[in-house]
């Protein structure tokens, strides 16, 4: 089920207090942030938020396209580099 | 010979289901289009009146404008691009061709990943490489 549009977007309340202090001083600074379940709202545009994936903050520079995404969206929890003797071809043609 | 949208020319089905070979179309929108018009849905294509024909495609080009075929294709282009351009998690998951809503990929996921690629046991069944 959709969370109510009554409530509006959620954004986690330390973020969002962050945001409107830096467009109200109009400064541009990195945030760090672990909310990865707030939503990019249209303040955020133009900033650079550091989003936690567990291990490190991943620095995502939001644009107008991301509203409306969550995110952890951009900052993926996962890493996965292949799996191992993957390359089978490569074995045979040598072999 | 009914060419409706574009390309489209099924016959011999029931005008509801022929609908559905519309990209876009569907079965409840084929039915839903039938009922609009007062046409019944049993009715075959071939047997169609010229009227009714024209009636079907006048319906489609007014109310589903840039929800069929190459117009709903575009739309469909741009979404995905969209999302690999913001290199989001779903974006990101398409440029892998892998399922985008969090479906299992340990087995299954064959319509993303494409048919099953043959293991060391399928090979020796199949000596096409010798």
């Amino acid at each position: 089920m959709s969370r109510s549009l009554k409530k509006g977007p959620y954004v986690h309340p330390s973020l969002q207090k962050k945001i409107e202090e830096m467009n109200r001083k109009g400064e541009k600074r990195v945030v760090k942030c672990w909310s990865r379940s707030s939503m990019i709202v249209p303040e955020m545009i133009g900033h650079t938020i550091a989003i936690y994936n567990g291990r490190k903050h991943v620095p995502v520079f939001v644009t107008e396209q991301m509203i409306g995404h969550r995110l952890g969206e951009f900052a993926p929890t996962r890493l996965f580099k292949g799996h191992a003797g993957g390359d089978k071809t490569a074995k045979r043609a040598a072999g | 010979m009914a060419r409706i949208a574009g390309v489209d020319l099924p016959r011999h089905k029931r005008t509801a289901i022929a609908l559905t070979y519309i990209y876009g179309i569907g079965r409840s929108s084929g039915e839903q289009i039938c009922r609009k018009l007062g046409i019944p849905e049993a009715t075959r294509v071939q047997d169609l009146t010229e009227d009714e024909i024209n009636r079907i495609r006048e319906e489609i080009d007014r109310n589903w404008a840039g929800k069929v075929e190459g117009d709903l294709r575009r739309i469909e282009g741009l979404n995905v691009k969209r999302l690999i351009e913001i290199n989001c998690y779903r974006g990101q998951r398409h440029r892998k061709g892998l399922p985008t809503r969090g479906q299992r990929t340990k087995t299954n996921a064959r319509t993303r990943r494409g048919r099953k690629r043959m293991t060391v046991a399928g090979k020796k069944i199949a000596p096409s490489k010798g």
